[in-house]
């Protein structure tokens, strides 16, 4: 017991010596997170005390309607490493889906957890609110609302991990069933970042709390609340088959020449060119790859209704309906319509030449 | 929530329905009118026959004729710069060839994207040209009523909104790309009703000419 106190009080960097963190790999972990987040080298030492220094902040972590693959890329991901460390350094004190068997014990955590650290906590959200009918989902008898309103009232800040919890996500897809919306639609007075992804980079996490551990401020957001160091740029512009497209080569199924030479997979549904993410950059699986270079073009998870942009295999720049059969209705409804003015027209010339009367000189000169 | 994606989703979807309803069944009923009215009916004894002189108008109609190119050599070269131009980003780029086979199943091989880029820019540019040209030219001025402006605006914007989306200079991009769109439908919409129909009217009124001129053993 003594020992977790102890634990409790300790700073970030005690913490990580304890657990065997060189000096070295911290600052390696610093200067890592510096460029990550685009920041300039000169800014390393700073990052590295203020992460030294700093307590470990509770963190809430909410799920709601989701399927749980937020929470298995950040767990889960790969072997440990030091971002995993520093994710082990705050101070996770509520999340359901990891404390399922604790029942009772795991919600009196996540009250005590809101009154020792009022105003001062982080709430990470993944999944989105339903309000059609709380029944859709709630947990210890808690709808998904109530706890989210009760929860975010004395956060300092609230993460919303995951497109369902960003955007409504998959629940939110059409025709959306459960009523399902997103945090920044309920949670108006916090600061809300959206990490959006299906699932999110683990990195990307890991990045806007060291920036709230360093800075003790939220990174720059872009228009959609996303933090602008990983989404500021789209797929598109940091794809390395990039050149392809350019030069107009393109994949045309997933086993011709072109895919096996790793052409532009924009013909085969690529949303590249309309999704802001940084798995081009950062990539999955510890750097190992990521969807455009394992040969599927993005579906565009980050970004809001990606579920209903049309086809994942339909080229972004395709209509998404089925055309081609509209297109026959509408030829036939103008080819109806045209021969019907045709047939009009004719009928009045027809009409006009009818009552056409000859006139002749004598003829005008009776009537004047 | 109203983002850039629900803008793009609309005019990828209802908009581009509605825009391609408009366009298909306005040019049809003015194409189906013009050819079902046909012509009077010539008793005269032909000298010659339609077919050929009919189809060889069709082709020689589109160089130009040598009096009004030492008149107006900037109307005629400009206007065949970005007529070539505007083809060659409608129907070679990679994209647009796309949107193509899902509207029709058709489909031909497209050229690199940063050529057709090189030439939208000529296009642009040249589309600036005649405009000022039209302003300024005291003759053109005079010729030049509303419809002209308007078809101008709805020829260009395609043209500058594309320029725009390839090189992502609004963000976001799916605001750019739907502006793009919402051009084009634009530009679909007010196509049948306006003199932009020449683009296929051109072909009747060439055949006919070249068929007349034909029958009666004339050069065309």
């Amino acid at each position: 017991m003594a020992d977790d106190l102890k634990k409790l009080s300790m700073t970030l960097g005690e913490s990580l010596r304890q657990q065997g963190v060189s000096r070295r790999g911290f600052l390696k972990y610093c200067a890592a997170t510096a460029s990550m987040m685009a920041l300039p080298p000169t800014m390393v030492p700073a990052i590295a005390q203020a992460l030294e220094k700093a307590k470990r902040p509770s963190v809430i972590w909410l799920s709601f309607q989701e399927c749980t693959g937020c929470t298995e890329s950040l767990t889960r991901s790969h072997s440990p490493s030091v971002e995993n460390l520093i994710f082990d350094h705050i101070s996770l004190d509520y999340h359901h889906t990891l404390q399922v068997a604790s029942g009772d014990a795991a919600e009196a955590a996540r009250e005590a957890a809101m009154h020792e650290n009022e105003g001062k906590y982080i709430v990470v959200v993944d999944g989105s609110i339903p309000l059609a009918n709380p029944g859709y989902s709630a947990i210890a008898g808690i709808s998904n609302l109530q706890m989210l309103e009760e929860t975010v009232a004395g956060a300092a800040a609230v993460v919303a991990v995951g497109s369902c919890a960003a955007f409504g996500g998959l629940p939110h897809a059409n025709p959306n069933p459960t009523g399902a919306v997103s945090v920044g639609e309920i949670v108006k007075d916090k600061p809300v970042v959206n990490v959006s992804g299906c699932p999110p980079i683990p990195t990307v996490i890991t990045g806007v709390l060291a920036h709230f551990l360093t800075f003790g401020s939220l990174p720059e957001l872009d228009a959609l609340g996303r933090p602008m160091v990983f989404f500021g740029q789209s797929i598109h512009d940091r794809c390395y088959r990039r050149p392809f497209y350019d030069k107009g080569l393109f994949a045309e199924t997933f086993d011709d020449e072109g895919a096996r030479k790793g052409w532009c997979l924009f013909r085969l549904g690529c949303k590249g060119p309309m999704t802001y993410n940084a798995c081009a950059t950062a990539k999955w699986n510890q750097g190992t790859s990521w969807p455009v270079e394992s040969g599927h073009g993005c579906l565009g998870c980050s970004e809001p209704d990606f579920w209903d942009a049309g086809g994942f295999y339909n080229a972004l720049s395709i209509p998404d309906s089925d055309l081609t059969r509209k297109t026959g209705y509408v030829v036939g409804a103008g080819v109806a319509l045209g021969a019907a003015a045709g047939a009009l027209n004719r009928s009045t010339r027809a009409k006009a030449a009818a009552q056409h009367e000859t006139v002749t000189i004598d003829d005008l000169d009776k009537k004047s | 929530m109203s983002t850039s994606i629900d803008f793009l989703l609309w005019v990828r979807g209802p908009g581009f329905d509605i825009a391609l309803f408009i366009f298909v069944v306005g040019v049809l009923i003015r194409l189906l009118e013009v050819l079902i009215l046909g012509r009077k009916a010539d008793y005269s004894e032909p000298r010659g026959a339609e077919l050929g002189a009919g189809l060889l108008t069709l082709v020689t109609r589109t160089a130009p004729e040598g009096g009004s190119f030492k008149r107006s050599p900037f109307t005629v070269v400009g206007g065949y710069i970005w007529h070539i131009g505007f083809l060659i980003s409608l129907f070679l780029f990679v994209p647009h060839i796309e949107l193509i086979d899902s509207v029709l199943g058709i489909r031909w091989p497209g050229i690199a994207s940063n050529l057709v880029d090189a030439i939208a820019a000529v296009t642009i540019v040249t589309l600036v040209a005649m405009l000022f040209s039209r302003l300024t030219h005291p003759v053109k001025r005079f010729l030049s009523g509303p419809e002209d402006y308007l078809t101008w605006v709805v020829t260009f914007l395609p043209m500058l909104t594309g320029y725009l989306a390839y090189h992502r200079m609004i963000d976001p991009y799916p605001l750019v790309l739907g502006l793009h769109i919402l051009s084009v439908e634009l530009l679909m919409v007010l196509f049948p009703f306006t003199k932009l129909m020449h683009a296929f009217t051109f072909i009747i009124a060439r055949w006919y000419n070249g068929a007349m001129a034909g029958r009666r053993g004339v050069q065309s």
